[in-house]
């Protein structure tokens, strides 16, 4: 096999055993590898009604077959579970360097199954597994216990960990690769913590093949000419990173303000891209094999929030921004700092706060319940919640559930910002009609990169959608949904996308690992991983029903800026949505589209 | 033209791409163990350089080799190692002194940068201009310049 490495490592805890099992050529070329691979050995090998963290759930790390390979920002890798957020099929997706050393150490991916007895980690070196004893470690902060391992182990090897949150099971723990690196959403890093195992070391001294050298080298060179020549991915992400977006998504009066109550923030300014390069950055960083390098390593140096790390990326610098209405760019420097040591989604730590945060303003929980007043637009308050969310301390134990649990706890559900309980990233639906669409159908509840609609509703690329317009956006979404199945699954990053596509990731392919295959096929075999994982969630419990978005997306008008008076026109899209999937009424997959993806 | 690679260590993003751009070239596969070319990172300290022989004019390595496997090529102003002749002794990786040649397992030799004869594949990869092959005076005129720039700027601030 060639892009693939060709063997996957199987771990099982409670037995404290693994052994290495050959990868199934047919399955990898029929579901690509990352993404799609993972969910289909989670699919085939665990029972979908499963609860996330019993020992029978497994935790599937799965690399693409072009991840170690010079393809632009090959390096991902990602974590597929079953998600004890949401209860869908979980898959999170992560560069830095991690991914890539797991193939150089030997293995296309590692299925964690069980549960250890004693906190444990796992070691991989060339080929070998070792389980071993992780209760030094237990407890510790990720980058304390990351560094401890590269002294038990091997100074250049690659950490996957943990933090506290992991370990005490918050709802949207993640996990952390090379200090700053997350698979973030959905919880994947609680399943880990439910399995007591703090944290997967890689070290490797193999090789990534690819079936046509000169072909490929011709692809590579031939990406890396389209990512210079795209001014996305050349000048805008490399000088501000993502938050070049702050502006711009907040100029469109999409960018969600306490807690979506309004979309446009006042305090924009203060928290873009372009102050953090004037006040924070020291330095730019990229993931393995990226011309782009969108990471920001900054240092706070404020005598409260001082701090020294990567991000806050747009994401994390909105969610505890703009959504819980703070300006104080360092207070979020440090909320994002302990999400990075803790272990936390700061997309759902920052929403969940918002939350509470409402709940407060509006006399639903009271400061005796908080432990201290919670409004908008204190900075002090969410820089303590968000530690307190990360141990489960006081209040924290309740934000640690997740927006949903907390709004439905008191009674409230109508102020959670989620979809399928999994907390909205930083676009407003309301004034994005397809990313309102792509919220309501994502698999693994609200989520910007299952379908980044964005791109050309606001940002132009590839042609300019009007993003008030419901018409032909079904149609946008799907193609959106499989492409970036594709992307995932492939090994590269989603952020390829702004200068290459289809076509592009086929060469990729074809020249890597052999493939024989047209752009069609390809296509079909993202909308073959969109469909397994709904059915996957359909066979959870989910139903049609789920695709629903919160009342206030869909019955109140967005009161002020570019995109008042929109709400998310669903009814409009969802049925054409169905019907181009070649799903029922009830957003079932027909038995005809599953024949013709194979997936009967 | 005196080409030769430089580097610029303030310009790296770490992201290795010269790694896999020189062991393709020189191996047909990606692995980093096999590059010519390392990427130095020192997270804590945000601090990350591309490390390659800079090709001694008196060459420790060379001195070491007792099979005569290293060699100097004058025309290309490149010091080479001979497969053939390369007994995999691994002296040369003690000789030098930056750590730029190194024992490859999987072969038994010591490999080193040879610019790839004047087209240097890690060059070509970088994308942000840390690495680059140009005539040899160049960084050292840049870093002239940038010192007479500090120059003129104090002696404005001491001017009354």
């Amino acid at each position: 096999m060639k892009g693939w490495i060709g063997e996957l490592l199987r771990v099982d805890l409670t037995k404290g055993e693994w052994k290495a099992e050959e990868l199934d050529q047919n399955l990898a070329s029929k579901f690509i590898g990352g993404r799609g691979l993972g969910s289909k050995i989670l699919f085939d090998e665990v029972d979908p009604k499963v609860d996330p963290f019993s020992p029978s759930n497994k935790l599937v790390m799965a690399t693409g077959p072009l991840t170690g390979t010079s393809a632009s920002a090959a390096g991902r890798y990602m974590a597929i579970t079953k998600s004890p957020l949401t209860g869908t099929i979980a898959c999170s997706n992560s560069g830095g360097l991690f991914g890539a050393e797991m193939k150089f150490a030997g293995f296309d991916l590692i299925i964690i199954e069980g549960k250890a007895k004693e906190p444990v980690y796992l070691y991989v070196e060339d080929g070998k597994a070792e389980i071993r004893d992780g209760k030094a470690i237990w407890g510790k902060t990720i980058d304390k216990a990351t560094d401890e391992i590269l002294s038990e182990t091997d100074m250049d090897a690659r950490v996957a960990c943990i933090g506290p949150a992991g370990e005490k099971l918050v709802r949207f723990a993640c996990i952390i690769n090379d200090k700053h690196r997350a698979a973030g959403r959905s919880g994947v890093g609680a399943v880990m913590g439910s399995k007591n195992l703090k944290a997967v070391a890689v070290k490797g001294s193999g090789s990534v093949t690819v079936a046509d050298k000169e072909a490929f080298r011709k692809a590579a060179l031939d990406g890396f000419q389209k990512i210079k020549a795209n001014p996305v991915t050349s000048k805008g992400l490399p000088a501000y990173g993502t938050c070049v977006l702050v502006n711009i998504i907040n100029a469109s009066g999409i960018f969600p303000t306490r807690n979506f109550q309004l979309s446009v923030f006042e305090g924009a300014e203060k928290i873009s891209g372009e102050t953090i390069a004037d006040q924070i950055l020291i330095r730019n960083r990229a993931c393995f094999a990226c011309p782009i390098g969108c990471g920001r390593v900054v240092k706070v140096t404020d005598p409260k929030y001082g701090c020294f790390g990567e991000g806050p990326e747009y994401e994390s610098d909105w969610s505890m921004g703009a959504c819980c209405g703070v300006d104080n760019l360092d207070a979020i420097g440090k909320g994002n700092y302990l999400c990075d040591i803790l272990g936390i989604d700061p997309i759902s730590a920052g929403v969940t706060i918002a939350c509470g945060m409402e709940l407060f303003e509006r006399g639903i929980i009271s400061a005796k319940e908080v432990g201290r007043s919670l409004n908008f637009g204190d900075a002090d308050a969410m820089v303590e919640m968000v530690k307190a969310t990360g141990y489960r301390e006081g209040f924290g134990d309740l934000l640690a559930e997740g927006s949903y649990r907390l709004a439905e706890k008191f009674g409230h559900p109508e102020y959670s910002m989620t979809v399928k309980k999994q907390e909205f990233p930083a676009y407003d639906g309301r004034g994005a009609q397809g990313m309102g669409l792509q919220y309501a159908t994502s698999n693994r509840g609200a989520c910007h990169v299952r379908g980044y609609m964005t791109s050309p509703e606001i940002l132009g690329s590839p042609v300019k959608l009007d993003p008030f317009e419901t018409k032909e956006k079904a149609g946008w979404d799907k193609t959106f949904q499989d492409l970036t199945a594709v992307v995932d699954s492939s090994g590269i990053c989603l952020f390829n996308t702004f200068a290459i596509g289809g076509p592009e990731i086929l060469e990729y392919l074809k020249a890597g690992t052999g493939i024989k295959m047209n752009l069609d096929e390809l296509m079909k075999a993202g909308e073959r991983i969109w469909n397994l994982e709904r059915l996957f969630n359909l066979k959870a419990g989910l139903t049609g029903k789920d695709d629903r978005l919160p009342d206030r997306l869909l019955k109140e008008p967005i009161s002020s800026g570019p995109a008042k008076g929109k709400v998310v026109e669903l009814d409009k899209m969802l049925p054409e949505y169905y019907q181009l999937r070649g799903w029922d009424k009830e957003g079932v997959p027909t038995k005809e589209r599953l024949r013709e993806l194979e997936l009967e | 033209m005196n080409k030769k690679i430089s580097v610029y260590p303030e310009k790296c993003t770490a992201c290795r791409l010269c790694e896999l751009g020189c062991s393709f070239k020189k191996t047909g596969e990606f692995n980093p163990i096999a590059s010519r070319v390392r990427v130095s990172i020192f997270g804590e300290e945000a601090f990350y350089a591309p490390i390659i022989c800079t090709q001694c004019d008196e060459a420790w390595c060379l001195k070491a080799c007792p099979s005569g496997a290293i060699s100097r090529d004058y025309g290309a102003r490149v010091v080479r190692v001979d497969r053939e002749r390369c007994v995999g002794c691994r002296m040369c990786t003690l000789a030098c002194p930056f750590g730029t040649i190194t024992y490859f397992a999987p072969e038994g030799k010591a490999i080193k940068c040879d610019e790839c004869d004047g087209q240097p594949e890690c060059v070509l990869f970088c994308p942000t201009g840390a690495l680059a092959y140009e005539e040899e005076s160049i960084p050292t005129r840049l870093k002239r310049m940038e010192t007479a720039r500090k120059l003129e700027s104090s002696s404005k601030e001491v001017q009354p």
